[in-house]
């Protein structure tokens, strides 16, 4: 954007991220990289059963092992209240949490932690699990969604009465909660459209799959004081969760941000760290758990699988009149699928004036999900973007155009509640229908198909300090994991502000002692909110910065600007001094008043939700059935692009997520609720030869209540592929798919059968 | 059980460890070398991120026992850089944008080098196929892919 180069002399720039050499020498230390002198190797014994009453665990015969320096079971952990804490959308109970990270009357998944030891090899840690004995009462499990609503389905709680529904229902089921969401009169706007299409889709469970896998390292003091080094999207939060488990006070455990190695979601949640915790606290050594890849499949946060319907009805011209959609999504073993979002997100690109959404929220045998990249809007999207890709081939209308007619735009009331505050859909619509590959030709068993997104982004809690050093350097404190270039965000954003070079800005994540409170870099939120905090303690500096300069110039402090990173008289009034760099006010600093720092903590409102929409050409080889994406073209509202690569990536990424859950990826179980492929061989992320280039389309709308116009990027690229493939699969080979992923058996089975499946 | 002494070149340099014979060469490195670099991402030899160069071969270090890197050259992450001066490889994965939490970006390097090293003109395709036994999450692989074709022109005009 040729005006944004004018206006900014950073942001929208490409310079090279602080961290950058760490992480390309080897030296970038991870979850798993950090050693103290007498650490203890963790390890954890894991269910072998999808569902099975403990009767008892025996570990004194661990316990015995010379080397083993502590035993842990959930019995070390206190109980929690059953309570479900913080807005509904994110809702926490502590109840379920405790029994997450250690199995207290039931194992609800395979892979379920039941007791960990603390031994000083790993050799002897895993002989020490060897000898811990569980009787366990196997029970019926239950993993598919629509099974386990059946009312005669295995329950994994006996008392759970599903919430959301008047008069609560009198008997227990696997149901945790039923959400709706209305607008205006459903079956008017039926009975006035002229096409009306319902179809069924079923989604396959999927795991965020990033590649380091859960680290930490804990240690704990004879005076109660704890600390931990983790691999996560939120050290705060980690805290937070792990003094509650342990019963500890917030501010006994210090928590160091590692390196992160991929998150997408995954890592914003607790599992190993309040087990190494305990194990330290038992032992008095530090400890280190590590997951293997295994675990990570079997025990860490996948997303849900789910089964949905949706039905809408349109007019001839386009115009959406209806929408209808019933989403049931798999909790896991604990309740607290992204259903909400699924049901709050389906339709919101789009202006219907009468619609609603069904929400189901379904415990079964499977580890309990964590949010995954823009959590429970993929999946919704997939079966919403679908059934518009039939209507509109329906009523002989392009897809896009149709999306264009009906695209919801600030002002426009959505379903879940407020109206839309933002533009940039219908921007990101009229970039792919202006790309030139939009018309190019294809060929025999090639099709082109398109989708939509809506994901909220997130505002929430953020601090940075700011502080300048005495050569004119500049220090960025914040709490915000940087898991795909942020702290390079955020120096651009205090090198524009402050008016100096980015290389003078060094850019920190520091630990939860060291700064204020942040979430979790999660939500597509740490540009925005994190961003907002730098800015603000980044105005503050400079506030001190023109103060300085106004006593060494004798003058008031009204009397002094901040222009080009230098302090300047307001006017030729004020008196004729010349500009003081940064540089020269802070070597000053002794004589002005002291040190130059500032810290700032937000919770920002304004958060611009994000909008995407893409197209894909893909080529279906009858004989295999396998689907090959030959061009991805995402075009995505970023508000404004600070760090144009990083945006450009996370959209990339997010497509190729896309593509996986679209194609390959799904949880795969044996008759006994085991996971069949908890590795990388079986479970198939996309690897580099499946791939074309993604061309990431940057559409900058800018967001009003973000001083440099940001809006999260992070997330809502994930939403579109899958319909997206399944739309160009149905324009490629005449066969609509329905079930993710659309791997090559199924595809064959559609050809073969000579409809969808 | 005896520990068992092996001598091998890593990174140009001789050096000595003792390990057990169980221990793969990526424990060996991680564990007993602190050359924490190479990663361990699956330990099934599917991800790539733990990949090392064996006597001018790529290979996942978790899939090789230490006791088998006796006599052997061994290039690490580690060695990469020249000093102070990163390889061109790495400079391009910088000026390219190509990592985001970087966790297989080690790997990533070490299996580009051995690409080139054998193959200076790779197409994208040949880069492609050579890296898809490198897995990233994060980037989708474009940038990735282009950082490795610009190195190879760098390297080639060099």
């Amino acid at each position: 954007m040729n005006d944004v180069a004018q206006q900014f002399k950073w942001v929208g720039t490409r310079p090279i991220r602080p961290d950058g050499v760490p992480k390309v020498t080897g030296r970038a230390l991870f979850g798993a990289d950090l050693a103290m002198p007498g650490m203890l190797v963790g390890a954890i014994l894991r269910s072998p059963h999808a569902h099975a009453r403990i009767r008892s665990i025996d570990t004194s015969k661990a316990a015995a092992l010379p080397g083993v320096k502590a035993v842990v079971t959930s019995a070390d952990f206190p109980e929690q209240k059953f309570e479900y804490v913080g807005p509904e959308r994110v809702a926490m109970n502590f109840w379920h949490m405790t029994r997450n990270i250690m199995a207290r009357e039931k194992v609800l998944y395979e892979g379920h932690a039941v007791a960990a030891v603390a031994a000083i090899s790993k050799a002897v840690a895993d002989e020490a699990l060897s000898r811990i004995s569980v009787d366990y009462e196997v029970l019926p499990h239950v993993i598919d969604v629509d099974e386990a609503m059946r009312p005669e389905a295995p329950l994994l709680f006996p008392d759970m009465i599903t919430r959301g529904v008047d008069p609560a229902p009198t008997k227990p089921s696997n149901i945790s909660k039923r959400i709706e969401y209305k607008l205006g009169d459903l079956e008017a706007g039926f009975a006035a459209a002229d096409v009306i299409v319902e179809m069924k889709f079923k989604t396959a469970p999927v795991h965020q799959a990033y590649i380091e896998p859960h680290g930490c390292v804990a240690r704990f003091d004879a005076d109660g004081q704890g600390e931990l080094w983790s691999s996560s999207q939120g050290h705060f939060v980690v805290r937070a969760l792990t003094a509650q488990l342990l019963g500890m006070k917030i501010g006994d455990l210090r928590v160091y941000p590692a390196e992160i190695g991929g998150g997408f979601g995954g890592k914003t949640v607790v599992y190993i760290e309040p087990v190494a915790t305990m194990l330290a606290r038992k032992s008095g050594s530090p400890v280190k758990i590590v997951m293997s890849r295994e675990d990570v499949f079997r025990a860490s946060g996948p997303t849900s699988g789910s089964a949905m319907t949706v039905k809408i009805g349109v007019k001839k011209d386009g115009k959406i009149v209806a929408a209808d959609g019933v989403f049931k999504y798999q909790a896991g073993a604990f309740p607290g699928s992204p259903v909400m979002n699924g049901c709050m997100c389906a339709f919101s690109p789009y202006d219907i004036p009468n619609a609603r959404s069904v929400g189901y929220d379904v415990v079964c045998n499977r580890p309990k999900v964590a949010a995954y990249r823009a959590p429970g809007s993929p999946i919704s999207a997939f079966a919403v973007e679908s059934v518009l890709d039939v209507v509109a081939q329906k009523i002989g209308m392009d897809p896009l155009q149709m999306r264009l007619k009906n695209a919801a735009r600030a002002g426009t009331q959505m379903l879940y509640g407020p109206k839309l505050a933002h533009n940039g859909y219908a921007e990101t619509i009229e970039a792919i229908l202006n790309h030139p590959g939009y018309k190019a030709p294809l060929k025999k068993n090639q099709g082109r198909g398109v989708a939509s997104g809506y994901w909220f982004n997130a505002g929430g809690e953020s601090s940075a300090t700011v502080h300048v050093n005495e050569d004119g350097t500049v220090v960025v404190a914040t709490g915000s994991p940087d898991i795909g270039g942020s702290r390079a965000s955020m120096a651009i954003m205090a090198a524009e502000t402050l008016g100096i070079d980015y290389n003078q800005v060094r850019p920190i994540v520091a630990d939860t002692a060291s700064v204020g409170y942040t979430h979790v870099t999660g939500g597509s939120r740490v540009t925005f909110a994190t961003g907002i905090a730098v800015v603000e303690a980044t105005k503050k500096v400079i506030n001190e910065l023109c103060a300085r300069a106004a006593m060494t110039w004798k003058v008031d402090a009204e009397g002094v600007i901040w222009e080009d990173g230098h302090a300047r008289p307001a006017s030729s009034n004020v008196g004729d001094f010349a500009p003081l760099s940064l540089k020269e006010i802070a070597a000053k600093r002794g004589l002005t008043g002291g040190p130059i720092g500032a810290a700032a903590a937000v919770n920002p409102g304004g958060v611009a939700p994000g909008f995407a929409t893409q197209f894909c050409d893909v080529e279906v080889d009858p004989e295999t059935g396998k689907v090959t994406v030959l061009r991805f073209v995402a075009a995505q509202d970023v508000g404004r692009a600070i760090h144009p690569s990083y945006v450009e990536g996370q959209i990339q990424g997010g497509v190729t997520q896309g593509i996986g859950w679209a194609l390959n990826e799904e949880y795969i179980y044996t008759p006994q609720g085991r996971l069949d492929n908890p590795g990388f061989l079986d479970y198939r992320i996309p690897v580099a030869s499946d791939l074309p280039m993604i061309e990431a389309v940057l559409v900058e709308v800018p967001n009003p209540s973000h001083p440099y116009g940001a809006k999260g990027v992070g997330e809502v690229n994930i939403v579109p592929p899958m319909a997206a493939i399944a739309n160009a699969i149905d324009r490629a080979i005449g066969r609509r798919l329905t079930e993710l992923p659309m791997s090559p058996p199924k595809v064959l089975a559609a050809i073969d059968s000579g409809k969808g499946t | 059980m005896s520990k068992h002494h092996v001598s091998a070149t890593i990174n140009g340099e001789p050096a000595e460890f003792l390990c057990e014979p169980q221990q793969t060469l990526l424990d060996a490195l991680r564990d007993e070398l602190d050359l924490t670099g190479s990663k361990e991402g699956c330990s099934s030899g599917d991800c790539g991120a733990c990949s090392v160069i064996v006597d001018g071969r790529v290979v996942c270090s978790c899939l090789m026992l230490a006791v088998e890197a006796e006599g052997r050259a061994i290039e690490t992450i580690e060695g990469l850089a020249r000093g102070s001066k990163l390889h061109p490889l790495q400079q391009k994965f910088l000026e390219h944008a190509a990592l985001q939490c970087g966790f297989c970006t080690p790997g990533l390097l070490v299996a580009a080098k051995a690409l080139l090293d054998r193959n200076p003109n790779p197409s994208e395709t040949e880069t492609r196929y050579w890296l898809a036994g490198n897995l990233c999450r994060c980037t989708g692989y474009d940038k990735v892919v282009r950082a490795v074709l610009d190195a190879a022109a760098e390297l080639r005009g060099a």
